[in-house]
C-alpha cells in the first residue's frame, strides 16, 4: 500500500475524535483495509488514542470469555440427540 | 443440500456455545435448556434447506435468535422497544484511569479480569433490555459480523451498530457501577474527568 494524504506527525484533536469515533468499526474488524490503514497511522502517533483502543480490545477480550463459560446441564446433550431419532437400530435410517 | 444423517456429527459440536448464548439471552437455567433443544429440533428438520458449505454456527444461531423472539422474548412480556440511558463514549475506560496507574507491569485485561467477577459481568450483559442485548450478545459473546447480525436479527445494519454502540456503553456503566459498589474504584475517579 502506497502511502496516504495523511501523513501528519503531531496528531491534531479532530483526527483524534474521528479516530476514537472509529473504534467500536475498527475492533469489529468491520472496517475497509483503507480505513483500518489510516487508523494504524494514528495509533503509531498518539498514545492517548492508542490507551482507549487497548483498553477496548481487552475488555472485548473479558467480556467475551466471562459471558461464554456456562456449563451445559447434565443430560442436555442426549435429549438433544433423542430428538433427532439417531439410527437406534443400525438399519442406516434415521429413528 | 445438506443430509439429515450427518446433522449430529456437523452440529452438536456448537452446543456448549449455544446454550451460553441461550443463558444471556432467557437469564435463567431452564429457559436456556429448553431453547437450545428447541433449535436442535428445528434445526434437524429443516436441515435440508441448510447450504452445504455455509455457515453451519451462523446458522443455528440465527434460528436460536428467531426462537428465541417468537417465542421466549413474548413470554417474558417486556417491552419491545425499551430505551436505555445516555452514557458518554469510552464509560469505562474514562472512569477507571487509576486503575490503570495502578496496574504498572500488568496488562489492562489482567486487572479487569481480576476486578471484574463472572457473574457481574454476565449480569451487566444480562440486564440489557433487548433490542441492545441480542447484538451484544450476538456481536462480542459470539463473535458475529454486523451482516449476520443484521440477519439473524432482520434490521438494518446501521441499526446493529447503533444498538451495540448504546448497549456496549450501558454495560460498561453496570461495570463501573458495580466496581464503585464494591470499593474497587474510588468515587474521585469516576468524577474525575
Amino acid at each position: 500500500m502506497s502511502e496516504e494524504s495523511t501523513t501528519t506527525d503531531e496528531p491534531a484533536a479532530s483526527d483524534c475524535a474521528e479516530t476514537l469515533r472509529e473504534l467500536d468499526v475498527f475492533l469489529d474488524g468491520e472496517l475497509s483495509g483503507h480505513q483500518q490503514a489510516a487508523i494504524r497511522h494514528h495509533l503509531e502517533g498518539c498514545m492517548d488514542c492508542l490507551g482507549a483502543f487497548d483498553f477496548h480490545a481487552e475488555l472485548k477480550i473479558v467480556v467475551a470469555q466471562k459471558c461464554n463459560n456456562d456449563e451445559m446441564p447434565a443430560g442436555l446433550l442426549g435429549k438433544i440427540e433423542q430428538c433427532f431419532g439417531t439410527d437406534f437400530d443400525g438399519d442406516g435410517t434415521i429413528g | 443440500m445438506a443430509d439429515q444423517a450427518t446433522f449430529a456429527d456437523e452440529a452438536m459440536q456448537y452446543a456448549p456455545q449455544l446454550y451460553s448464548g441461550a443463558m444471556r439471552m432467557t437469564r435463567n437455567r431452564s429457559d436456556a435448556e429448553d431453547l437450545v433443544q428447541e433449535t436442535y429440533l428445528k434445526a434437524y428438520r429443516s436441515y435440508h434447506t441448510f447450504t452445504e458449505g455455509t455457515n453451519l454456527r451462523a446458522w443455528l444461531f440465527r434460528i436460536m435468535t428467531n426462537t428465541y423472539i417468537n417465542t421466549y422474548r413474548a413470554k417474558q412480556r417486556r417491552p419491545d422497544e425499551t430505551e436505555l440511558g445516555e452514557f458518554e463514549d469510552l464509560y469505562l475506560y474514562k472512569n477507571l484511569g487509576a486503575l490503570q496507574d495502578a496496574g504498572v507491569g500488568r496488562s489492562a485485561e489482567e486487572s479487569l479480569m481480576e476486578l471484574l467477577p463472572d457473574d457481574e459481568v454476565k449480569r451487566a450483559l444480562e440486564e440489557l433490555p433487548d433490542n441492545f442485548r441480542l447484538p451484544v450478545i450476538l456481536a462480542d459473546v459470539e463473535g458475529f459480523s454486523y451482516k449476520e447480525i443484521a440477519e439473524m436479527l432482520d434490521i438494518p445494519i446501521g441499526t446493529v451498530m447503533s444498538r451495540l454502540h448504546r448497549g456496549r456503553k450501558a454495560m460498561q456503566k453496570a461495570l463501573h457501577d458495580f466496581a464503585l459498589q464494591r470499593g474497587l474504584v474510588s468515587a474521585q475517579t469516576a468524577e474525575g474527568e
